[in-house]
């Protein structure tokens, strides 16, 4: 069952992704696997900006290099546009690289501190065949001027730590966008940056989003900035994806335990918060290597149905045509 | 002036440090006093000093200080005039504790948890007084609540969110009178954030601790604020209770901070901050925040003073010259 | 680069760098002197030279400076030859086919000291007959002594300080002290300073025949750094061994450091079984002496330079600092730009080369500085076991020969003292160039 949700043709879809690391003893003897994307399932439109959300350890970095055609996934199928993606086809993965563009969390980790701004944003041109310097530069220009980095000439001889936190930040976006991606897919784009920048960069991305009509894949464990952003979220947890919707509709009706748990978590700056304990459950997040049976939040979870919850895990219930809930509340162990 | 009858105050304090391209004045001239057993944050961004006025209290200077300046009284006692070695004796970890950031990364790994945590009580080795170090840890342990069987594991056997809560029992084991905890929470994730602050929460109320709390989460930090302090580029620009400083900022970078923190529950238009703060080796003459400043004026070029606008609430801006909001312009 | 560029403009900071340096610059200079003032070819050819190159010099003196110290009045060689002063020749008709002649080569002498040798060289032009001489030595004070007389062919060498007839006419004294000394009996002798003469009257028994003859009065100094055994004048080895311990060095530490940053790099990166077999290799490497293996292979295999050369570059790759990079690129491997770079299409050997290896180059530099010394020296260690290339003229060679002709126990220590001070400058100059660069290039050292 496909979600449209009437923004256009599909342009990334994921099939019942697996992704597991397997873990070998001494080099060579199997002793178990870290299930990272354990059976995810999703449809992006083209344009279309989504926010994944799920805390850490929750495999959604994997996600994000599986998507990308970095990690070879175990079992299921990426597909983009018509394509199914195989990371063994050379050709296809040179030509996918060209259409998705990536920005990291660390930003002075993702450039290259022995390049110049032009250089850094010159290699994905080089790499993907754009020849002419005078179309290169025209690029940069029109990447860097996007990005609020003028005067252009001024940045592109910087070096990577003679820029600010947000700046380098900024390069990252511009490189990510240099060759006209149809899809972005950003790890925590905003969490290393101070506070007074992160809403000048999520506006940016927006922008861009927006005007060039670029699919936006935005990974984040702060579920606050996710409205800024997105018009739809889906909810990680344990390897899967426990929890999609619109965002206003989420927010204000989240249905799956964990949803609602990270809901509760979040602090608004607001002072009569003193006064409040938060009613969040305890415990960890789940093992990757080691996961729980039946549902993967059942231990943690205060509405916990004992003899289902804990043998079987649950399906995808529909409980509108854009919100999913995988949890046993909501149907049926039919 | 600042409130008096608080048994925290600290004046004028000052530190500054060498390196090689000049001077950092990494804290320069704050004051603020609180009252025992109340909370107060202090928010700022990266390189605004935060960071430096918390070890600064605690003494834990930098290797290359120049300058280390101002009166800390603790209980009545200016903790500056004391030699180093009454401090490290009486004060430090037995008066004022400090909580580093990251500092769950930092235990011990070859050292069993118990040894660790009973560490500040300097125990002697008589089994008399290992014994009472040792019920000292199941009380602490009780109230950050951390299972006590812990006691005998090793730091890689416990999770992140455990790990956090034994070094804040490190803290509280010699019932300071003054904890300050740097970035308590940042390393976590939501849910386990959400508990630690339940349980600092917690132990605020049944234990009256005094706290300080250094963040830039500025949401997470309303959770636990009596009173609120932002700091920006080495100086303290406003200071009052968080009620106040929450609701209606009256520093203009108070106010852009504020507004720039995304919320959940009601609808905002966040707004964003452009430019970057100053460096602290040769801060600009005048106001540091004039140059992003919004509202800036002919005066901004003078250094404004800290600035009571009403009992208990201070701010470093010359819109509120005469105690009341200025019409800019 | 431009980043690489700045931080070496620091080194200016450093006195030890600018002290390296200009001793670095000094050996640069006088290697490209060597190379210019004397051709290779010709270097080698002087310093295999026999007897025939070299017997103008004096055998196992000092250097001139020598003179230069308070007391000493040491004699400099004199070469005296009639074809270069055809006056001091006399020629006289007598018949026919016979000549007689008298070739008087006089000389003054003034230095406090004795010379080492004194020889005399007869060169002849005749078809049957060999012409007869009589050679006699005239002293200052008149006293004419008789050396010699008889018949020469077309080279005669006439040692005169060997001459034990002449010795024992002498009271005993040895003719170069005797055919100087004012009084035979005094102990120790005086030189007579003043006009001395050799005389040689002879006849030539044919019209076209002719002779010429040379004499040396062999100093008891030569040149800037003496002679050796061969009497060949050590500065050309000091002067050109040089430029083959530099560019030996150079090449070397190239061809270690850049191959073994290359191999750690690609082995690193392409993992899997070529990560494996460089480490095995590594291995078994670290456990060989290198300086064993060097000396099996000049035994058993070749002396030659190059050989060496070739050995020592692959012992060097395949030892600790390849272990160094290893665990330096996997820390970079790791790196967000990294999986960034293959995020937009990077290919493995653009990654490589463009990515990891410019993130080494600030280690690689400075070692590669520091090595340079230590293979120098391994050079004149293997020149000193014997195993030194036979041919080229290398600090290490002198150093041999010193060793060889037991010159500390004779006393002859400018033998060993000035390759050794050449060697321990280029030590140094090197050294303290590479650890300034270390402090400014590692990043953990900065600010020490």
């Amino acid at each position: 069952m496909t979600e449209n949700n009437g923004l256009g043709p599909s342009l990334l879809r994921v099939q019942d992704l697996e992704t597991f690391f397997t873990l070998r003893k001494w080099g060579f003897l199997r002793v178990g696997e870290v299930r990272a994307v354990d059976g995810v399932n999703f449809d992006l439109r083209e344009g279309e900006a989504v926010s994944i959300v799920g805390e850490s350890g929750c495999g959604k970095s994997t996600l994000a290099k599986t998507i990308l055609g970095l990690q070879q996934p175990t079992g299921g199928s990426v597909h983009f546009g018509d394509q199914v993606l195989d990371t063994s086809d050379r050709r296809q993965m040179d030509w996918y690289r060209a259409q998705v563009g990536y920005i990291q969390q660390d930003p002075y980790g993702a450039l290259p501190p022995f390049m110049t701004v032009r250089r850094i944003l010159e290699e994905p041109m080089i790499i993907n065949g754009v020849k002419s310097s005078s179309e290169r530069w025209q690029r940069m220009e029109k990447a860097l001027t996007e990005l609020k980095m003028t005067p252009v000439e001024e940045f592109l001889h910087k070096f990577p730590h003679q820029l600010s936190g947000g700046q380098q930040q900024r390069v990252v976006i511009a490189r990510a966008k240099i060759l006209d991606p149809q899809l972005i897919v950003s790890d925590e784009p905003v969490s290393m940056l101070d506070p007074s920048v992160r809403v000048e960069i999520l506006e940016l991305l927006r922008l861009l989003q927006r005007d060039y009509h670029v699919a936006v894949v935005y990974i984040t464990h702060d579920l606050s900035t996710v409205r800024y952003f997105s018009e739809r979220i889906f909810v990680m947890y344990g390897g899967q994806l426990i929890e999609k919707g619109l965002v206003e509709e989420i927010l204000r009706n989240a249905k799956h335990p964990y949803t609602m748990a990270l809901l509760e978590a979040i602090s608004d700056p607001d002072p009569e918060n003193v006064n409040t304990f938060k009613k969040v459950p305890g415990g960890e997040p789940p093992s990757l290597a080691n996961p729980p049976a039946g549902c993967r939040f059942h231990p943690r979870c205060p509405y916990r149905i004992d003899g289902t919850c804990d043998q079987k895990p649950p399906p995808e219930f529909t409980m509108t045509e854009q919100h999913r809930v995988s949890c046993w509340l909501y149907g049926d162990a039919s | 002036m600042a409130q008096d009858n608080g048994m925290f105050r600290v004046q004028d304090l000052y530190l500054s440090f060498g390196t090689k391209r000049g001077v950092v004045q990494a804290v320069d001239h704050v004051s603020f006093a609180m009252p025992k057993g109340q909370t107060m944050v202090l928010v700022g961004e990266s390189g605004c000093g935060k960071t430096s006025l918390g070890r600064a209290l605690l003494r834990l200077l930098p290797r290359n200080v120049q300058s280390y300046e101002g009166s800390v009284y603790l209980n009545g006692t200016d903790l500056m005039q004391l030699s180093e070695e009454r401090f490290r004796r009486d004060v430090r970890w037995k008066q004022a504790a400090l909580v580093p950031q990251a500092a769950m990364n930092s235990l011990n790994p070859v050292l069993r948890i118990v040894d660790q945590v009973t560490e500040p009580l300097e125990t002697s080795g008589s089994r008399k007084q290992w014994a009472q170090a040792r019920q000292r840890a199941e009380e602490v342990f009780q109230l950050v609540g951390v299972p006590l069987d812990f006691l005998e594991r090793y730091p890689f056997e416990l999770s992140g969110g455990m790990r956090q809560r034994v070094i804040l029992a490190m803290a509280l084991i010699t019932d300071p009178e003054l904890i300050v905890l740097d970035e308590p929470t940042s390393a976590l994730d939501l849910l386990t954030q959400a508990n630690i602050m339940n349980v600092l929460k917690r132990i605020k109320q049944e234990k009256g601790f005094t706290f300080i709390l250094i963040t830039h989460d500025i949401a997470t930090s309303s959770e636990l604020a009596d009173l609120a302090g932002i700091m920006y580029a080495g100086q303290l620009v406003e200071f009052s209770d968080a009620y106040s400083l929450f609701t209606e900022p009256l520093h203009p970078y108070s106010q852009k901070l504020m507004a720039s923190v995304p919320t959940l529950k009601e609808d905002k238009t966040l707004e964003f901050l452009p430019g970057q703060p100053p460096s602290l080796l040769q801060p600009p003459e005048g106001c540091r925040f004039a140059e992003r400043c919004p509202q800036k004026f002919a005066k901004c070029s003078q250094e404004p003073p800290a600035i009571d606008v009403k009992q208990g609430h201070q701010v470093k801006c010359w819109l509120y010259e005469r105690g009341d909001k200025r019409d800019r312009k | 680069m431009h980043a690489l560029k700045r931080r070496l403009n620091e080194l200016k900071e450093y006195p030890s760098a600018v002290v390296g340096l200009i001793i670095i610059g000094l050996l640069i200079v006088l290697s490209i002197y060597a190379v210019i003032s004397i051709p290779y070819a010709e270097a080698v050819r002087l310093w295999r030279g026999g007897e025939g190159v070299w017997i103008e010099n004096p055998r196992n003196v000092p250097p001139a400076l020598v003179n230069m110290l308070p007391g000493v009045d040491r004699p400099e060689t004199m070469i005296l030859s009639s074809q270069d002063q055809p006056e001091l020749k006399e020629r006289e008709q007598i018949s026919e086919d016979v000549t007689e002649f008298v070739i008087s080569m006089p000389f003054t002498y003034e230095y406090g000291e004795f010379p080492r040798e004194l020889s005399a060289f007869f060169s002849a032009d005749y078809e049957d007959t060999r012409p007869f001489i009589e050679v006699s030595w005239i002293k200052p004070d008149g006293e004419e002594i008789e050396l010699m007389d008889g018949n020469v062919t077309d080279r005669t060498s006439y040692r005169i300080s060997q001459d034990r007839g002449l010795q024992r006419s002498l009271d005993g004294l040895r003719p170069q002290i005797g055919l100087f000394a004012r009084d035979l009996e005094a102990d120790p002798p005086q030189v007579q300073t003043g006009e001395y003469e050799l005389r040689i009257s002879g006849y030539l028994f044919e019209e076209d025949a002719s002779f010429s003859a040379e004499l040396i009065n062999y100093g008891q100094v030569h040149g800037l750094a003496g002679t050796d055994h061969r009497r060949r004048d050590i500065s050309i080895a000091l002067l050109w061994g040089t430029p083959i311990a530099l560019s030996f060095g150079f090449l070397a530490a190239v061809g270690s450091t850049i191959i073994t940053m290359v191999l750690a790099a690609v082995g690193v990166w392409y993992s899997r079984w070529v990560d494996g077999i460089i480490q095995k290799l590594t291995e078994v490497s670290l456990i060989l002496n290198p300086l064993v293996v060097l000396v099996m292979v000049g035994t058993l295999y070749s002396r030659s330079i190059w050989v060496m050369l070739g050995v020592i570059i692959v012992l060097n790759i395949f030892s600790g600092a390849i272990k160094i990079y290893r665990s330096l690129f996997m820390q970079i491997k790791q790196a967000p730009y990294v999986e960034a770079a293959r995020s937009y299409g990077a290919r493995n050997l653009r990654i490589v080369f463009r990515y990891l290896i410019p993130r080494a180059v600030p280690v690689l530099v400075p070692q590669f500085v520091t090595l340079i010394p230590a293979l120098v020296f391994l050079e004149a260690t293997l020149a000193l076991l014997g195993l030194g290339d036979p041919v080229l003229p290398t600090w290490g060679k002198v150093l041999e020969d010193a060793q060889a002709n037991g010159a500390l126990y004779l006393g002859y220590y400018y033998w060993v003292l000035s390759p050794s001070i050449l060697l321990i400058l280029t030590g140094l100059g090197f050294s303290m160039l590479g650890f300034a660069l270390d402090r400014i290039l590692n990043p953990r050292l900065r600010g020490m």
